[in-house]
Parts: structure tokens; C-alpha cells; sequence
């Protein structure tokens, strides 16, 4: 994709350099075309599934030893098991509360009334009766779905980590916030955490903490609290200085400043990051099901394994609906925190805030006490209609657009995916590496070819290369239709209010929701296939990708495509020759994300057929002696994703500097 | 030191006073190992730009020297870039100085350790800044109280010290309205206010007015002018603007690319330009409106009648045009009874119609 931007836009450019580029990665391709016709199945480093490498036994008897320590190295008994106890003690507590019988009661302290009137009481309180309405209405659905309970454990694990994410992130972003030194410092390693694909350190943790919600939990942790640091410490640097300078020339301490002028000044920055974890955490909660979470995660994943569409509908929908609840919520609180609450009287408030605190004090009791008021009622249906109507769809299109899925599914993996595969993963580990290092020369530079160089030696040392290759088609070819995705609709949106404000909302709503609703829908359609799992990395790739491009086609000044109209150009021409080029950083930003987003669905497309580095790393959380195999799985995941993510920026940068002859 | 460059006949108005602020040898160097350009003789000798390609260093504030007399407007003036605005930063230290000394008091300031220096900005400073500072989620009255908050002034003192000043400003009214719901001008006024509420010695205002409308730019310059009579506080006033520096200033220093070019009263630097730039800079300056009699006048000769009328040798020249036109004979200059020249029409008609003086 670099390069053939790079020669739309270098026609008036020095000619030696710039068609020697193009041409030499053309040769490059058709050399390996004709060595991969005579080499071809020659040391493909196929792995069989059951067999393990050295490596593999290797890694699980570091399982097997870590077991065996656990409970002797003092590393376990006075850090990680102290650990893996308060988590396991605080989700317990919130479950006890909220989710499971506990203190010797056969329900939990807080029934579904209690639960209710609180999180109304809480959301009208802290944002607007509205959210609160949204919100009882939400809850209440759960219960007549018949999930009350496997929600409330969703809700559990998922205050906990943000409870905990909060707590450290906070701070955390506080401190990078004011201190140069510290922002240096946690900087890189918040990109890290961002670039990994984010269902891979589920296996390390495993390692370490166990299978259980005390992993589920720090898992969750690790991946909603970058957001709640970056976005604190984001707040604070962005406080305008004018109110800063003026504080400190009355003579404030550090602390007046801090509480005086940075927080308030940064309140509403601040409440975003909140949001921010909360969607993070709830959508990191689902996907840990696979490391034995309790919850509606667990429900999915259990009916997409037995390909129960209904049910893994009837909880989706329950996931979505928990996921627009607490966005809405906590972005109406965010608001309130800007603008006040708007009341015209604060007395009125203060009364209605004690009137309403009361009715939800005496609904908790109730639920304390009655068993009514505890156990959602019998006899809601609507789980089950939703199960059957979710069935009924999934036939019909089974049966009567059979032909157009069929014909779509074909389509793409005949003429895509196989030739693909085929040449990636048949050809020789050494030629295809070879090829990987001297593309990543060619269209980046010589730094990304050492990277490359090193994580190919990676990626064949995990024993996985084969896997590995056939993981890399499928990703290529998720992003080849993330970025056509991107492109056609991104310029749609750019050029047209009116798409933006129907598309947008759309794309917003896709981000919020935790990335394993999108499976239910497209296993229901495409069945469990390789296809599957691409449909999946596109849904889950494209809404960033659109977002991203549509902004670039924004952002382009009004005064050049209005010069453009004036010389006459059609739509078409507008489009290619000054919209695309202008906005070829967005497109690269997009390439680059859209890759990150589909290989951090990799794991997920494991779930739903896609085989190779997925399965394995899935096949891996279930069966003990995979266990080192899945591991393997995962590294080779993450160093696929630094692999492509260096050569994408190298290219990236080698583009954006292309252009300057022009301007000098 | 740079005060010399000033011509008599008042080099230092305020001679005899002690000076609230001494400034000596200041600078302040940005930069990689700034430290060692003031003690370089040769680095120190550089220009601008040679300092910047030889030490990667640039030098917003050399060697700058003056002192401000209690009571007194003292304006620093110089176009954008010149370093007065890291220079008023410099006396507080919002922004720490590179090298010299600033005397408050007695005391050197640079020196003051952390706790020293909080409670001087709490106690004896405070400044007016050029985008106001307020803080948006506060309201007037919280505004205005928060430096007494930040020195931990209790709520019923701060409430009723910010009305008594949001009075003074000519706020009353706005107390509990927010920062925007105000107009530019009105928030500036919440700055002043904030900043005469703690009390304080000296107040600095950074082109306070610079962000304001030409017609409200001279609301708040009379406005601070009648601050300034009714309060008498000492100040230190930042601007790029001439008039504005001629209006306000009982004394001018005017800076550029660091240095100081000429410091003295308004009349001196349009009488007696210390050179070309500072010429250039005040040639289109009305100068009936600026220059005293003093500039004006020439020794009397023999054949002047002197018996004509008789005016002080700092009246400004348009408030005599009419007495001097009037008379058939030359003006006597008189000061405590000794004359010391005469004015006649050629010389005011000079001056009216805008030929050079001092140059």
C-alpha cells in the first residue's frame, strides 16, 4: 500500500530514485513468484497439531515448575500469591454484594431491586435523570433475559478493575502529568501496552496468577488503565498556563497548584479517561471468559464453541446494552462535570437527593431482606424469545442467503486468502524471510529490515513459522479490506456532512462495544470458516480505519479543493488527485492501525475457525500440554505485530519525507 | 550601567529615594548550559543570533540594570521578542534568572530560598497578566479572593476583602457571575481586582491591556491611572505600546533583543533618543504632547523683552501653546525663581509642526 502511494505522488519528483523504487519491489515479487513455482512445500517447517517442540516442553515445564513453586519461592508467597489474594478478596466481596450467595445466605447481599434503584440513584445523582432511566431500564432487561446473575458478575469484575485501574491510574497520570521525567518514562512503556494485541499477555498471566477472576481481573487491569493514565496525565499537560502562572505568582505551594488549578482545570479531561477504562475494562472482562471469568463473556463463549447462535445472541445483547449503560452514564456525569448541574435551586436538589437516597436505601433493604425483591421473578420470557428469534434469523439467512454469503465467503478466500496462503506459508522459510527483509529495506528502511530480520529469526524459533505465515495472510488480507473499507467509506464521510452525521454515531457506537459481540452475527452468517474470522478483524478494524481516513478528508483545507473545482476537475479527479494525496498520512495512520486492530482479533478468530497462531493460542488456555505451545502462539502474535507495525512506520516515514524536493 | 545613557537635566527623577526594586547585572539565558554566558566575557560579548549558532543559547534578558522608585509607574517597553516579558518574570521568579541580582528591600531576591520567595509573591507582589488567568469554574468573588485563599486566608476575610475591591474596580454587581460570562475588558478587571486584594507593595502588570480593544484599552488605562492615584502602589507595567508606555510610565526602559537601549522619562527619550532605533521608534509620537518647556526653550538674548508671562519648566508644550501664542513676548521659563530661558512662537510653531528636537 506504501508504495503505490508513494509513486501516485512523486510524478514531479527526481525520476532515477523514484521509478528505481517501485521497480526493484516489483522484481523483487516476481523473483520470488518463479522461486516459489520450483521451491514450493520445500521446508515449510509445518508443525502438526499435537506435536510440541523443544521449546514448547520447555515452556511447559516452566509451567509445571512455576505450579510447583507457587506455594514455596518467596517471589509467589510474598508477592504474586499476596496479589492473586486481594484480588481474588476484592472480587469476591463485589460478587458477594452484588452476584453469588455469600456470608451464609443463600443470594447475594444486594438483590435485583437493591441493585436497580442504587445504580439509578447513582446515575441520576452524578449526570441526569435521563441516564438514570436508561440505566434502570437496562438492568431490568438483564433480569428478563434471564441473566441477572451472570450480568452482575460481568459488573463485579468489572468495577474491581477499574476500581483498581483507577486508583493506581489516577495517580499514575497525576504524576506524568507534572513531573517531564516521569511522562519520559511511562510514555513508551503505554505504547507498548497499546500496540500489543491485547488478548496475548492473557497466557503469561495464566503463568503466574492462575486461571481464574484474580487473572481475569489484572488482565483487565493492565489493559483499561493506560487509557485512565494517559488521559489524566493528557488533562493535566493541556491546562491552559495563563490560570497556571497566575496561581503560582500569588506564591502557591505544589499542592495549592495541584488542587487549586490542575485538577479542577483538568475535572472534565479527567472523568473521560474514567469513561474510557470503564469501556476498556467491560470489554477486556467479556474477552477474559477465555482465562475462566465468570460472566456473560462465559455465556458467549460457551454457545459460540457449540455454535448456539440464540444464546450467544441473547448475551450479546446484554453485553451491549451493559456497554451503552455505563458510556452513557459516565459521559452524561462527564458533562455535569463541566457545565454544573443546571438546577435552578440548590435547596430543591439537596431535598430531592435525600428523598430519592431514601428510596433507594429502603429498595436495598427490601432486597436484603424479601426474596421477591432478591431473586429476579420467574416467568420473563423475553431471554428466550430473544434466543429463538436470534435462531429463527440465523436459519433463514442460512437457508435463503445462502447463495450471496456463499458466493461473498468464496469469493474472497478462492481468490484472496488461498494464493495468498499458499504463497506465504509453501514457500521456503528462508525465501520468505529473505523476501520480508528486503520489502521492509525497500519500502521502509534499513533499521525496519534489522527488526524484520530479527523477529523472522523469532517467529521461526517459536516453532510456529508455518502458522505463523498462514496467520499473516489472513491478516493481510483482513487489512486489505479494512483499508478499501476505510478509503470508500472514509471518503464518503469527508466529502458529505450528511454521510458523517448518519455513519459516525454508527462507527461510535461499533468501538464501544466489546469486541466479541461482532462474532455472534458473522458466525451466524458465514458459519465457522477462516472467513469468519477475517469478517471478524474487519469489523472489529474498520470503524478506527473509516474514522481515521474520514478525519484526514476533513482536515484538508476548504480553499484547495475549492482551487481544484475551479480548474474543473470532476468529482472523481478531486477525489484522487488532491483529496487522496493530501490526506496520504491518514491513509498510511489507517493502514497501520487497521493491521494493530486486526491481529489483536487474531486470538478471537481462533475462536470461530481461523486456525493457525489463534487456535493454537486458544487450544493452549484449555489443554495442559498445549500450554507451552500456546504461549509460543502468543509470542508469535506479538512479534508479527512489531514486525508489521515497524515496517508500516518506516514506510510512513519514508513517504512523508518524500515529497519535500517539491517544497524546497 | 544603562540608566547613564539618560541626558540630564533628570537622569533619575528619583535620586534621593531608596529604590523598592534595585535590578543589577540580570540575565536570563535559555539554552543548553545557559549558566556560563553571563561569566563569559566573549560569549557575553556576541550578538543574538552569534550566540545562538556558536552555544545554541539565546539570551532573552543581558545584563540588565535599573531601579524602580517607590510609588512610581515604572514601564518597561519593547516590540515582541525583545525579553520584557521574561524580564518581569524574572523579579518574581516565575522565571529563573541566569545571572545578577534583584534587590527588593534590601534584600536579594535570587537568593530567597523556596519558602522565602511563596511568601513575598503571597505578601508583596502580585501581577496582572496579558490573558487575564482567571480561573473558569470560579466566580468573581472566588476569583478575586484566591490569592488570599492560597495564603490561607479564612472565607468570611476573603469574601468581604474581594468586594471591598471588586468595588474599587468597578465590578459591583458581577460577584457571582463566571469569567465567561464577561466581556475582555471586565475580566481584566477581575485581574486587577484579584491583584489588588492581597494587599501588595508592587503590582506588575504583563501588556495587560494588550488583548483588549483600542476604545477599552483606554478605559483601563485611565482606570489604572486613578488606581494608581487612589492606591499609590508601586508598579511595574510591561507594554509594546508607546503610548500606552508615555501615558502610564513616570519612567521608561525600553529594551531590545535583551538589552536595555535607553531608560528615563517619557520627555527624555523623545527629547534626547539615545540612538537611531530608539529615534526611529518615537519619531511619529505627537511631540507637543510629550515634551516639557525645558526642551523647547533657548537662553534669552538681549533683545527678548522679558517681561512677559511666566510658566514652569514641566509644563508639556500643547498647554502653553496658547499662553505663549498669545503674548507679544517671549515666555519666561522660571524655576524656584531663577529663570532659566525663554519660549517664543517660532519655538512652539517648531515643535506644533513637528520639526526634530535633540537630534
Amino acid at each position: 500500500m506504501a508504495t503505490t502511494t508513494m509513486t501516485g505522488s512523486s510524478t514531479r519528483t527526481t525520476p532515477r530514485r523514484r521509478i528505481t523504487k517501485p521497480l526493484a519491489v516489483v522484481g523483487l515479487l516476481a523473483l520470488w513468484l518463479v522461486a516459489w513455482t520450483l521451491l514450493r512445500g520445500q521446508d515449510m517447517l509445518e508443525l502438526p497439531r499435537a506435536t510440541l517442540t523443544d521449546l514448547h516442553h520447555w515452556l511447559n515445564d516452566v509451567n509445571d515448575s512455576v505450579g510447583a513453586s507457587r506455594n514455596s519461592s518467596p517471589i509467589f508467597l510474598y508477592f504474586f500469591n499476596e496479589i492473586r489474594a486481594v484480588m481474588d478478596a476484592l472480587v469476591t466481596f463485589v460478587q458477594g454484594l452484588i452476584a453469588q450467595p455469600a456470608y451464609a445466605r443463600p443470594v447475594p447481599v444486594l438483590g435485583w431491586l437493591g441493585v436497580v434503584a442504587l445504580v439509578s440513584y447513582a446515575s441520576w445523582a452524578f449526570a441526569n435523570w435521563r441516564v438514570a432511566l436508561l440505566a434502570a431500564g437496562g438492568f431490568i432487561l438483564f433480569g428478563l433475559q434471564g441473566l441477572w446473575q451472570e450480568s452482575m458478575d460481568t459488573l463485579a469484575l468489572t468495577l474491581v478493575a477499574v476500581f483498581v485501574s483507577l486508583l493506581f491510574g489516577i495517580p499514575l497520570g497525576i504524576l506524568a502529568g507534572v513531573s517531564d521525567r516521569f511522562h519520559r518514562l511511562i510514555t513508551p512503556v503505554l505504547d507498548l501496552m497499546q500496540t500489543m494485541p491485547t488478548f496475548v499477555y492473557l497466557a503469561p498471566l495464566t503463568l503466574v496468577f492462575l486461571i481464574g477472576p484474580a487473572s481475569a481481573t489484572i488482565a483487565t487491569l493492565i489493559y483499561a488503565m493506560p487509557p485512565a493514565i494517559r488521559i489524566t496525565a493528557h488533562g493535566i499537560r493541556s491546562v491552559p498556563a495563563p490560570p497556571v502562572e497566575a496561581t503560582d505568582s500569588f506564591g502557591a505551594t505544589r499542592r495549592q497548584r495541584l488542587t487549586k488549578a490542575l485538577l479542577p482545570l483538568s475535572k472534565r479531561t479527567i472523568v473521560l479517561g474514567v469513561n474510557q477504562t470503564i469501556m476498556a475494562a467491560l470489554a477486556m472482562v467479556t474477552v477474559a471468559a477465555l482465562i475462566d471469568a465468570p460472566g456473560l463473556g462465559k455465556t458467549v463463549i460457551k454457545a459460540l464453541q457449540t455454535t448456539d447462535v440464540g444464546t450467544a445472541f441473547n448475551a450479546g445483547v446484554a453485553i451491549v446494552v451493559m456497554a451503552i449503560v455505563l458510556d452513557r452514564v459516565t459521559t452524561a456525569a462527564s458533562v455535569r462535570a463541566e457545565q454544573g448541574g443546571g438546577e435552578p435551586n440548590p435547596r430543591i436538589r439537596r431535598l430531592l437527593l435525600a428523598g430519592f437516597g431514601l428510596v433507594a436505601a429502603v429498595c436495598s433493604y427490601l432486597s436484603y431482606t424479601y426474596l421477591w425483591a432478591s431473586e429476579f421473578p420467574e416467568g420473563g420470557q423475553l431471554g428466550e424469545y430473544l434466543s429463538q428469534g436470534a435462531t429463527t434469523v440465523t436459519t433463514w439467512a442460512q437457508h435463503n442467503l445462502a447463495d450471496v454469503t456463499a458466493a461473498v465467503k468464496d469469493g474472497v478466500t478462492i481468490a484472496l486468502l488461498n494464493p495468498l496462503e499458499a504463497l506465504l506459508a509453501e514457500s521456503p522459510w528462508w525465501l520468505m524471510g529473505a523476501v520480508i527483509v528486503i520489502l521492509a529495506a525497500l519500502i521502509g528502511n534499513l533499521r525496519a529490515a534489522a527488526v524484520a530480520a530479527v523477529c523472522v529469526g523469532l517467529l521461526v524459533g517459536t516453532g510456529l513459522w508455518n502458522a505463523s505465515m498462514i496467520t499473516l495472510a489472513m491478516t493481510l488480507v483482513a487489512t486489505l479490506l479494512v483499508v478499501a473499507l476505510g478509503v470508500v467509506i472514509g471518503v464518503w464521510m469527508g466529502r458529505s456532512s450528511r454521510a458523517d452525521r448518519v455513519i459516525r454515531p454508527v462507527l461510535d457506537a461499533g468501538q464501544t462495544m466489546p469486541a466479541f459481540v461482532y462474532l455472534i452475527p458473522v458466525v451466524a452468517l458465514f458459519s465457522v470458516s477462516r472467513f469468519s474470522a477475517i469478517v471478524a478483524g474487519v469489523v472489529y478494524a474498520a470503524p478506527v480505519a473509516i474514522k481515521i481516513v474520514a478525519d484526514g478528508v476533513r482536515a484538508i483545507p476548504e480553499s484547495t479543493v475549492e482551487a481544484a473545482t475551479a480548474a474543473g476537475s470532476n468529482t472523481w479527479q478531486t477525489i484522487t488527485k488532491v483529496q487522496l494525496p493530501m490526506a496520504r498520512q491518514s491513509l498510511l495512520l489507517a493502514t497501520n492501525q487497521g493491521l494493530i486492530y486486526v491481529l489483536s482479533m487474531v486470538v478471537i478468530g481462533g475462536l470461530v475457525g481461523a486456525g493457525a497462531l489463534g487456535y493454537e493460542v486458544v487450544a493452549g488456555f484449555s489443554q495442559g500440554q498445549l500450554y507451552g505451545k500456546g504461549l509460543a502462539a502468543g509470542v508469535a502474535i506479538v512479534v508479527l505485530g512489531i514486525m508489521l507495525d515497524r515496517i508500516a512506520r518506516a514506510a510512513a516515514q519514508r513517504s512523508d519525507r518524500a515529497p519535500s524536493p517539491n517544497h524546497t | 550601567m544603562s540608566t547613564d545613557t539618560a541626558v540630564e537635566p533628570r537622569g533619575q527623577v528619583n535620586d534621593h529615594q531608596t529604590p523598592v526594586i534595585s535590578v543589577r547585572n540580570l540575565w536570563k539565558v535559555f539554552g543548553p548550559n545557559a549558566e556560563r554566558v553571563p561569566g563569559s566575557a566573549e560569549l557575553a560579548a556576541l550578538s543574538r543570533r552569534e550566540l545562538r549558532e556558536r552555544a545554541r543559547c539565546t539570551a532573552a534578558v543581558r545584563e540588565v540594570s535599573f531601579d524602580v522608585a517607590p510609588g512610581e509607574v515604572f514601564v518597561v517597553m519593547g516590540l515582541s521578542g525583545s525579553g520584557k516579558s521574561t524580564l518581569v518574570r524574572c523579579l518574581t521568579r516565575l522565571i529563573e534568572p541566569t545571572a545578577g541580582e534583584v534587590v527588593f528591600e534590601g534584600e536579594d531576591i535570587l537568593r530567597a530560598d523556596k519558602k522565602r520567595l511563596r511568601e513575598l509573591r503571597r505578601r508583596k507582589f502580585s501581577m496582572v497578566f496579558q490573558h487575564f488567568g482567571l480561573l473558569p469554574y470560579r466566580t468573581v468573588v472566588d476569583n478575586v479572593g484566591y490569592g488570599l485563599e492560597i495564603r490561607g486566608a479564612g472565607r468570611a476575610e476573603r469574601i468581604r476583602r474581594a468586594t471591598e475591591v471588586i468595588e474599587l474596580v468597578g465590578l459591583d454587581g458581577y460577584e457571582h457571575s463566571y469569567p465567561d460570562q464577561l466581556s475582555g475588558g471586565m475580566q481584566q478587571r477581575v485581574g486587577l481586582a484579584r491583584a489588588l486584594a492581597g494587599d501588595p507593595d508592587v503590582l506588575f502588570f504583563d501588556e495587560p491591556f494588550s488583548a483588549l480593544d483600542p476604545l477599552i484599552r483606554r478605559d483601563m488605562q485611565n482606570e489604572v491611572i486613578r488606581l494608581h492615584r487612589q492606591v499609590g502602589k508601586t508598579m511595574v507595567f510591561i507594554t509594546h505600546d508607546l503610548s500606552e508606555a508615555l501615558k502610564l510610565g513616570d519612567r521608561i526602559l525600553l529594551m531590545r533583543d535583551g538589552n536595555v537601549v535607553q531608560a528615563g522619562t517619557g520627555d527624555e527619550l523623545v527629547g534626547a533618543p539615545a540612538d537611531d532605533y530608539v529615534r526611529d521608534f518615537v519619531q511619529d509620537v505627537p511631540r507637543a504632547d510629550v515634551l516639557t518647556l525645558r526642551w523647547i526653550m533657548r537662553p534669552s538674548r538681549d533683545t527678548d523683552q522679558l517681561d512677559g508671562p511666566e510658566l514652569g519648566p514641566g509644563v508639556i508644550v500643547r498647554d502653553a501653546v496658547r499662553t505663549v501664542l498669545a503674548a507679544d513676548r517671549p515666555v519666561r521659563v522660571v524655576e524656584n525663581g531663577e529663570l532659566l530661558g525663554v519660549v517664543g512662537h517660532a519655538e512652539v510653531l517648531d515643535i506644533v509642526a513637528g520639526n526634530q528636537v535633540g537630534a
